[in-house]
Formats: C-alpha cells, structure tokens, sequence
C-alpha cells in the first residue's frame, strides 16, 4: 500500500525560558497509507497535538522527517511551502475562534483558494457552494456570519475551508469535543462519508476512544511525547498490550453492564509527570502498575509484538 | 424509604430575555435521597445547570426569577428561605463544585487558607483549627503531602489536583448535599476515573448525597443509581439508571444513547444521528419540544405537553407515542 504521509524519528522540543526543555514529541515515527485513517489518542501534554501541529508546519520541527506524497514537507521553506499548502489542510478543535467572527462564511471559506491562487476567481464562488453542499449547509448560509451558526454547524464550515484546496491530507485536532453528543454523531458521519466519497487521508487527534474507535484504521497511543503503542483499531481494543493503553480503556466511560457503578474503574495514581526533565527510562513507569527496576533505567523502544501491532514496553 | 434530603417538585424558572420569555425550567421534579447518587443528563442548554443554581439561589436575577415550584431541602422549602439564610445552607448543608476549578478557586489564597475560609464561615473555630481541617480534609480527598499542598497555590497544582481542592473544599463543612457541576469535563480520563472514585467513596462513607450533572450518558452509567434526562428545560424520562439505560422510553433518550460512539460498537455502521438541533427555549410551541427533531412525531405531539408515562417502578418518560403503547424497541 502506498503511504500518503510518512513521518520519522519527529521530535519538538520547546526551550522553557528556565534552560530546561520541553520535550513535547520525542523520536515519533508513523506512516498513513492513501484513503485511511491514523488516530493518535493520550491525554493533555502528550504531545499528541504539538505532533499534528508539526505536521501541518505550525510547530518548529527540531529534527526528523516528514514526507507528504513525496515532498519533503519537514524541510521545505517559502514559496515551496506555500506551494504545498493546497496538499494538507487542518480542522481544529474550537468551532468558535477557529472562524473569524468578522467575516461571513463565503469569505471563510473562499480565502484558501484567493490566498493560494487556486481556480479562476470567478469560479471561486461556485466552489464555495459546492463545497457548502458537500458539507450539508446550505448554499445560500454562504452570506451570514459564523456566530449565526451552532457549533455543529460551524465546524462544518470548518471542514468546508479545509476541503477548499482540494487537499489529500486533512488534519483533524479534536474535532467533535467541544460539540454535543447528537451534533457530534452528525459530524462524525460527515467525516467518514466524506473520506468514502473522496478518498481523502485523515490524521485524527483526540481523547476519546469511542470516537477514535469509530473514525480510524490505525491508533497510535501517546504518552509523554513518545508512541507507546500503535496498532489497528480493531487490535488495540481488543488486545491492548501497553499497560498505559489498557489503563486508557479500562477508565473510559462506557454503558457496558459490568461499568454500572464501578464508580470510575481508575487502574493509575497521579497525574503524568512534567514533560519538562524527563525521569530516566520509560516515562510511564512511574504511574505504572506493573513496573520493575529496569523501566526507571531503561527507555523501551516501539518493537512489533504481532503483525501490525508495535508497543514500547519492556514487560510486554 | 428515609425521607429525601433534597425534593423539588414542579420547579418553574423564567428568563425576561429580548425575544421574549424563556420557560428555563419548566416542572421539574426529582428528588435525591442520602448517599443516594442523581446525575441528571442532557445537551448544553438543556437547564440542567439551571437546576443546580436554583437549588443554591444562584439565579440571576433580573433576568431570571423562580415563577412555581418548591425545593424542599430537609423539609424546608428553599424558593422562601431570605439570601441571609440561603447564605448559611450554601457551602455548609449544600455544597457545590464546578466544571473548571481553575476558575472556581481564587489565585491568590493558598489552598489550605481558600477550605479554611469555607470552614470558618460554617463553624466557630479558630484560625489554626481551621487551618488544621483543611490539611485534614486534602487528606481525605487524596492529596498527597497535604501539610505541603495546603501552602500551595492553585497553579501550583495539576488540573486534578485543583479539582481535588475543589472537593475538599466542598466537603469540608460536611454537607448533606454536593451538587456536582460536570466535574470532570475538563480532565484527562484516567484523572477522570480518580476523581469518580473519590466521589463514590465518599458517598459511601459519609452518606452525602449527590446530585451529577453531566452530558456524558458514560458518566452516568458509572456512577449514577438515578438518572434524569433533560430536554428544552423539562425533564423528559426519569429512572433508575439501569432501566433508563437499558430500556430507554422517550425517543430522545433512544437517540442520545445510540448516537455515542461506543468502544464495542460495529465501527463500520454509522452513528445513528439525532437530526437538527436543539431548540430556542423562546420559542417553544405549545406541545413537546422535541417533536421537530422526533422520527416517531405525530400531529398529536404538537398540540399539548406529554405527561410522564410509567413505563415501570420509579420509570417515566413523558411521551404521548408511550401512552398509546406504540413505542417499541
């Protein structure tokens, strides 16, 4: 299968003011094949949204590589970049100041197309109705201002400016959290109908399993800046083999019989360690259950445990 | 069956907005009982907030006023007692914590000085036995090194950690009654299940009852022993949480359940949608509000308010297509 994007040894590290450095992604490798779906889920500080910022070139990359199809994204500058652009497009989290409330919808949505001189400007405005149409707006909502809209609605005109380029990647960073769960279900659909009819690429950040589970092929788990695990939906749910991811799945909410009144099922202590100094070793060992001597010496590396399931884990 | 700590009975709010009148809450009723769990569910804009500001008198007033009902609170009604009295029950008897504890606690107190404040304002002690009960209390709650973290301030804490301090806080005065206010939306889920935990524990321990507000139908399935599901200010189906979630009766809760995507769930199908959105509480038609949205909708819907339908023991969903038995699974 060929990969669409493709992402190596990535790290981002933030210099903190005080000397010390923030490791915010740490040596992560991945690849997306054309047509699917790559979910990274962790919780705040995992790095999992500094990883799709770096992808989408809005975070400094400190080292590694990233290729989108070919070209080398990670190290391309200017007009190069900027001719790359129309390739990969983002939809973020907050569906109220992601849109400029200043502007109507038309405008939002028409401006990656003016800014990237993509069609003819006269054919701009049928793109955008089109685009509006695809999303399941109205073409004529073209004419009214973001804060006339709810936030479903907004973050589909969210999806509509990132879909005007024509991209092959979209990069989604939580884009249903800040919705209702009935408008999220809605959304979520959208997402997969559009990648069925397109056969768009998705990098999909979020913090719910659910919906990862319900909108990705592949998941990578995150914790502390590094991939702890990473294998198929299917398997990961199925088979966890990182502690951390099984401690993930055991504490999401569910409406599953043996969940009734369990009154949370937390399996970790504490909260994750500051990404700031690192401890030695692995980074999950200080909230993991089941850690030895070794982890708080020796960092583990992603080794594949089964066909198409990797996990950094020394006990694995 | 012990008398309920809390009773609200056919609770009516009203907001004098531009557009017109908005029926906030319009004849809730629900009732908690002592260690006794309530969480009460729905989309934002649904009054489930509302309700809980209403029991604590929190209402903003103007626009918003009580217009009907009672809150029956150990046996006194709450909508007569003066703000002086309601200022003794607040914190004490009745505690509350909130969605973000950044905000809720104040950044220039020190955590122990912020539960000694509580403490003082309910009981006549001293400074230093105050002091000496928040550290007690951050104990209790989990903290570790509490003698350390009651010197701290709040960012000095981690996101659970504040929310922790929040709880300690709330609990400090021994109430009868916690409102809980989405206390976990804005942590990390393995934080998330901590936070549960404490909740469950103390409950348990000091027979607290809890009344949880949240959007997430997970929450309630672990936490809650009832559940009321709101809608467009009124409650639409109450129950215990185990026949709500397994046999749900109003098509709103039906649709709100199927719409989660679940861990165990076929990924391929997808979601069932609840079409459009929720509507303006100004202007709400005369019958049910959820009928626009409602696939089962006949014209009957629309032309009065549904009653609650007992679908068992202590389970009603207020829907006239239960009524005619023709809601089925």
């Amino acid at each position: 299968m060929s990969q669409l994007l493709s992402v190596r040894d990535l790290r981002v590290h933030f210099p903190t003011g005080r000397g010390g450095t923030i490791h915010a992604v740490d040596g992560v490798s991945f690849d997306i094949p054309r047509g699917q779906t790559l979910g990274i889920v962790g919780e705040s500080g995992s790095g999992k949204t500094t990883t799709a910022l770096a992808v989408m070139r809005l975070a400094p990359i400190t080292s590694g590589k990233i290729d989108l199809d070919g070209i080398p994204i990670s190290r391309i500058e200017g007009q190069e970049l900027r001719r790359a652009r129309p390739r990969f497009q983002m939809v973020f989290q907050d569906p109220f100041s992601s849109l400029n409330p200043r502007d109507r919808v038309g405008r939002i949505i028409r401006q990656p197309m003016d800014l990237l001189g993509l069609l003819q400007p006269p054919q701009r405005d049928a793109r955008v109705e089109e685009l509006l149409a695809q999303v399941g707006l109205r073409p004529e909502l073209k004419s009214l201002y973001p804060h006339q809209f709810s936030g479903g609605q907004r973050q589909r005109i969210g999806l509509a400016r990132a879909l005007a380029t024509k991209p092959d990647l979209i990069v989604f960073d939580e884009p249903v959290s800040a919705l209702d769960v009935a408008v999220q279900a809605q959304v979520l659909n959208l997402i997969r109908r559009l990648q069925r009819e397109t056969g768009l690429t998705y990098l999909f950040i979020s913090h719910d399993l659910g919906v990862v589970r319900h909108v990705c092929d592949e998941i990578a788990v995150m914790y502390l800046g590094r991939i702890v695990e990473k294998a198929s939906a299917a398997r990961i749910f199925a088979s966890p083999r990182h502690p951390y991811t099984q401690a993930l799945i055991a504490a999401a909410p569910s409406l599953a019989p043996e969940h009734r009144r369990r009154g949370g099922g937390a399996r970790l202590q504490g909260d994750p360690p500051s990404p700031v100094n690192l401890p030695p070793g692995c980074p999950f060992a200080s909230r993991c259950p089941i850690a030895v001597n070794d982890c708080r010496s020796r960092i583990p590396t992603l080794r594949e445990l089964a066909p198409g399931q990797a996990v950094a884990c020394h006990l694995a | 069956m012990t008398e309920p700590v809390l009773d609200i009975r056919n609770l009516k709010v009203d907001f004098v907005t531009r557009r017109g009148v908005a029926h906030v809450l319009d004849d809730v009723s629900f009732s908690v009982a002592a260690g006794e769990l309530l969480a009460i569910v729905g989309e934002s804009g649904c009054g489930k907030s509302m309700t809980a500001l209403s029991i604590l008198g929190l209402i903003p007033s103007p626009p918003g006023r009580i217009v009907g009902g009672s809150i029956l609170f150990q046996g006194r009604d709450l909508t007569r007692l003066r703000q002086s009295e309601l200022r003794r029950i607040r914190g004490g008897d009745i505690a509350m914590i909130f969605q973000e504890p950044m905000t809720s606690l104040n950044p220039v107190f020190t955590c122990g000085e912020q539960i000694a404040e509580a403490v003082r304002l309910h009981q006549k002690v001293s400074p230093r036995a105050a002091l000496a009960r928040a550290v007690e209390m951050l104990r209790a709650v989990g903290i570790p090194e509490p003698e350390l973290r009651a010197r701290a301030y709040p960012h000095q804490l981690s996101g659970g950690m504040r929310q922790r301090v929040m709880i300690a806080m709330a609990l400090s005065c021994e109430p009868r009654l916690l409102i809980a206010d989405e206390p976990t939306t804005a942590l990390d889920v393995t934080v998330q299940a901590q936070i549960f935990a404490l909740l469950d524990e103390l409950r348990q321990k000091t027979g607290t009852a809890i009344i949880l507000i949240t959007h997430d139908m997970g929450a309630v399935a672990e936490m809650a022993d009832k559940v009321a599901v709101m809608y467009a200010g009124r409650i639409i189906e109450r129950g215990p949480a185990d026949a709500v979630l397994d046999n749900p009766g109003h098509p709103y809760t039906r649709g709100l359940l199927a719409s989660i995507p679940r861990i165990d769930a076929d990924p391929d199908a997808d979601l069932p949608e609840i079409p459009g959105i929720v509507p303006a509480l100004t202007d709400l038609g005369r019958g049910c509000a959820f009928a626009p949205r409602c696939a089962l909708a006949v014209p009957a819907c629309n032309a009065a308010q549904p009653h609650h339908v007992a679908m068992s023991r202590d389970h009603s969903a207020a829907c006239i297509r239960l009524q005619a038995n023709e809601v089925s699974a």
